[in-house]
């Protein structure tokens, strides 16, 4: 049995992690808050630039915007989200496991990545996936500049006929407990069918204004993937935090157990050793 | 007067809501000014100013482009970016002027003229809602 110094040694140690995922938790409850009223933020927009572009793309009979073009699919992009840091639980395994099912499945066709965030990108380099390009240390506060940036290169990656087909793969933040792994379609656009009533009035044309706004459509999905994602990371940070705290409680009353347990032990050996010395000197 | 609902988002999130009499917007092709019971009408937005009368006051939002779509008595802005006049910083707004005009000026083959001339667009935008110029 371990001496009472070297169990007491252990409890101290436990004791100082015991703070910092205390102290852990807690930023993350903070961030999380912040990260989430980001995400309620964001969805008018998105809502609205989805709407608006159903009743462009039906107004309009002559949908040959290159990003709109439906080709043979010769190879697949997928945007995979991230975070930067660890320490979230299962956080990014389940993304990374997630895009490796799929990348086994499209094992036939050509698959490039785009990795966001540095814990996929590692993942994949490590694994020789071929990563197209990659954007790391984009921070806590995702800003749509960020969005726009990854944006324009898959467009541009797209438009130049490299990808043919692009999906976006992130956490989609559904509670603080749950986050689930998602892969949406973002390339090419298919616009919807919902029915709209009323003639509209188009200034400039029809066409030049789904020029502009499918880019800003592209745009507002990629930043509220990333938002999403940001709440998620927070949010699985803060379980993994909260039950390493609480784990970290359990091993401090087993420790003190034991430790109680060997000094016990030392003292009634000592007495015993006490008692044996007198009894041999009679 | 009759009123109709004015709606400003951008993704940094909503920024108005609320029953108004008139808008006044940046077109991209020039100003455009809505009243209630407008057609059905989707247009383009340049960097400026929009104004909205509200019991008969005037406000300002500076936006960066964006869409705005009119259906039903409901107008929905889409912009990249909206703040209203309380919220702009006026000494940054002010430096980035002199910044993209100063870049305008130099005329050195480095310089990004389209980019510049719309951060300038972007700065008087938001200096104009305030006041400032």
């Amino acid at each position: 049995m371990a001496g009472v110094r070297d169990i007491r040694r252990r409890i101290r140690s436990v004791a100082n992690m015991q703070q910092i995922t205390k102290a852990m938790k807690m930023v993350a409850a903070a961030k999380l808050r912040r990260a989430q009223e980001k995400v309620v933020a964001s969805r008018p927009y998105a809502k609205q630039i989805q709407d608006v572009l159903g009743r462009l793309a039906q107004a309009q009979t002559d949908t040959s915007h290159p990003l709109l073009e439906q080709r043979l699919v010769k190879k697949i992009g997928y945007i995979l989200i991230t975070s930067d840091r660890g320490l979230c639980g299962g956080f990014n395994a389940n993304l990374i496991r997630m895009t490796r099912g799929i990348l086994e499945e499209k094992r036939d066709a050509d698959t490039g990545l785009v990795t966001v965030g540095r814990k996929g990108n590692d993942y994949f380099n490590r694994r020789k996936a071929e990563i197209i390009s990659r954007f790391v240390g984009l921070g806590d506060n995702p800003d749509y500049n960020q969005a726009s940036k990854i944006a324009d290169e898959v467009m541009g990656l797209y438009t130049t006929r490299e990808l043919d087909e692009v999906y976006l793969v992130y956490s989609k933040f559904i509670s603080v407990l749950t986050q689930e792994p998602t892969m949406v379609k973002v390339l090419p656009i298919e616009p919807s069918d919902e029915k709209v009533g009323g003639n509209y009035i188009f200034e400039p044309s029809p066409e030049e204004m789904l020029e502009k706004m499918l880019p800003n459509y592209i745009e507002s999905q990629i930043f509220s993937a990333l938002l999403e994602s940001k709440a998620s990371e927070e949010g699985a940070r803060m379980t993994a935090m909260d039950s390493a705290t609480e784990n970290a409680k359990e091993m401090i009353s087993k420790l003190t157990l034991v430790m109680n347990r060997a000094r016990q032990a030392a003292i009634t050996k000592e007495i015993s050793e006490i008692v044996g010395g007198a009894a041999a000197l009679e | 007067m009759t009123t109709f609902n004015l709606n400003v988002v951008s993704p940094d999130g909503q920024v108005i809501d609320k029953e108004v009499e008139f808008v006044v917007l940046p077109s991209v092709d020039g100003e455009l000014g809505i009243l209630a019971n407008h057609a059905p009408l989707i247009a383009g937005l340049e960097a400026g100013v929009m104004r909205y009368t509200e019991d008969g006051k005037v406000y300002k939002i500076a936006i960066c482009g964006g869409f705005v779509e009119v259906a039903k008595n409901k107008v929905s802005v889409l912009a990249n970016t909206a703040e209203k006049a309380e919220k702009i910083n006026v000494e940054r707004a002010l430096a980035a002027k002199e910044r993209a005009q100063k870049r305008l000026q130099d005329k050195s083959p480095d310089v990004d003229v389209l980019r510049a001339e719309m951060a300038l667009k972007r700065a008087v935008a938001r200096l104009k809602t305030t006041g400032k110029l």
